[in-house]
């Protein structure tokens, strides 16, 4: 009886742990700010972190940060404050908190939420200048986001 | 990050000269070796968070800076030329052009104008931008086909009425019958729109002096528009740089045209108020 039921519970389990394990926006729980679980199953990327801070349909953080790790792209912003060594003041809670929803953290920031759906005045399709599809994706995406916080703790001294 | 407390910081840090703080210049704008233009005046007194208002030219390059101190050099004059030739064509059924109203020379009927809109058309019971009432003009007084409001035309009809306020200081009226616009347009200039939630003050208030990637923010004044952009080589309407800047925050964007962005035309020329009309300007 008790194997009967186990295994297709387990297996259950198992497809849906391939596809979907990932904290929607809506079911956020933030503490002071900071976003203590991660919000997929797998570990984020370094290496694909980078990419999306300097990508302008992505992240686009060196809009706004000056990052010297990632001066190979051009044009830093001085909007907010650089980023150097920010993994070594930051926990990784704390920089999934300010990547997914910065005025959790910062109240009134100019900086986006880029893990968040819902709220905004007049929401558009992108950069198209036309009214967004109703079911409105975050900027970046769970693991999108995980990528961009692995690779804010490599910013370290030495 | 440039509320007032924190300009004082940026100030001490350029002093000591490690930071890449770039504020406006000091570079004075003289047109043609003869029409002097302020670019640099003490704030409204309805302005609440900025002491001092700067022209967009003072936060541009010294390539780009010179090329609005010469008529010859500054692109922007070529659509003036152009208008001018649409001054006094006759268009519409009842066979008028411009000048069979207002004369042959618009330095003559039109200077002093650019530097009062939008204004408070009674007659229309509505606030006009110099847009709407240029269409007013070919449609009720000439029988013909409005201009599109950002088109190639009316860009440059509004550059050649524009450029004969030059160095008349931007005196818009934001009291009586306008009041109403005017703080409709104030609401969506302080409206973080967008996936952003960006603010034009945002940008323009809060950040100016700052870099944004590789532009350096001004205070998106609009005393310089129509303004010929390096960038689209053409000269462009001021609602259509609206349109780009609110886009620009994963927007849906507002029409030019719409009551919107005419109440925040009005609101932004206010913001103006005291600099000089220096249109058609460069900018990159
Ligand atoms: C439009 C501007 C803007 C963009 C784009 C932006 N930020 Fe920020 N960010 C800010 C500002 C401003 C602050 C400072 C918080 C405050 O006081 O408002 C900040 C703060 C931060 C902090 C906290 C720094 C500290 O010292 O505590 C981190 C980490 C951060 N941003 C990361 C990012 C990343 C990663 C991205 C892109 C995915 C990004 N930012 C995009 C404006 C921006
Ligand atoms: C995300 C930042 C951002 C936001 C938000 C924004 N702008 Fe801009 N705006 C810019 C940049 C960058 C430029 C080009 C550099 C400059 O002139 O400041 C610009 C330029 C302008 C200019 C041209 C100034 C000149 O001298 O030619 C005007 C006018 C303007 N913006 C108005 C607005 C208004 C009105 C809003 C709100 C509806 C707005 N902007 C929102 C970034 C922004």
């Amino acid at each position: 009886m008790r194997i009967t039921v186990l295994i297709p519970s387990a297996l259950a389990l198992c497809a849906t742990a391939a596809v979907a394990e990932t904290v929607l926006p809506a079911n956020i729980e933030f503490n002071e700010g900071a976003i203590e679980t991660p919000l997929t199953d797998a570990p984020g990327d370094p290496a694909r972190g980078r990419e999306i801070m300097i990508s302008r349909g992505k992240g686009n953080c060196v809009a706004c940060h000056d990052v010297a790790a990632l001066k190979d792209a051009p044009f830093h912003g001085e909007v907010g404050p650089p980023l150097d060594f920010v993994g070594e003041y930051r926990s990784a809670a704390e920089l999934r908190g300010i990547v997914a929803n910065a005025k959790q953290t910062f109240e009134g920031t100019v900086m986006p939420a880029f893990y968040k759906t819902t709220g905004f005045v007049r929401p558009g399709d992108a950069y198209t200048g036309k009214a967004a599809p109703a079911d409105l994706p975050p900027i970046l995406t769970a693991q999108e986001i995980e990528d961009v916080v692995a690779f804010l703790q490599t910013l370290k001294e030495g | 990050m440039k509320y007032k407390p924190m300009t004082a910081i940026a100030v001490t840090l350029a002093a000591i000269g490690t930071a890449a703080f770039a504020d406006a210049d000091d570079h004075q704008l003289v047109i043609n070796g003869e029409t002097e233009i302020v670019t640099e005046a003490a704030a409204p007194d309805h302005m609440e968070n900025i002491d001092t208002i700067y022209s967009g030219w003072r936060f541009r390059s010294e390539e780009t800076q010179a090329l609005e101190a010469d008529d010859f050099d500054n692109p922007g004059m070529i659509a003036v030329d152009q208008a001018m030739d649409s001054w006094s064509t006759v268009e519409g059924d009842k066979n008028k052009s411009c000048a069979s109203c207002h004369g042959d020379d618009p330095a003559e009927s039109m200077a002093g104008v650019r530097a009062v809109y939008p204004k408070w058309n009674d007659d229309a019971g509505e606030v006009r931008t110099l847009a709407m009432q240029i269409n007013g003009c070919r449609e009720s007084q000439m029988g013909a086909e409005p201009y599109g409001y950002t088109s190639a035309k009316m860009t440059a009809m509004e550059a050649l009425i524009s450029v004969q306020s030059r160095g008349l200081p931007v005196n818009v009226a934001i009291d009586g019958p306008a009041r109403e616009t005017w703080e409709k347009g104030k609401e969506i200039y302080y409206t973080r729109y967008g996936q952003l939630e960006l603010s034009c003050a945002n940008c323009h208030e809060e950040n100016y002096g700052n870099h944004i990637r590789a532009d350096h923010l001004s205070q998106g004044q609009i005393n310089g528009f129509p303004t010929y952009r390096l960038k689209n080589t053409k000269l462009n309407q001021v609602q259509a740089r609206f349109k780009g800047c609110v886009r620009d925050t994963r927007a849906e964007t507002f029409n030019p045209g719409s009551p919107e962005f005419i109440a925040l035309e009005l609101y932004v020329a206010s913001r103006g108020n005291g600099l000089s009309v220096s249109a058609p300007s460069v900018r990159n």
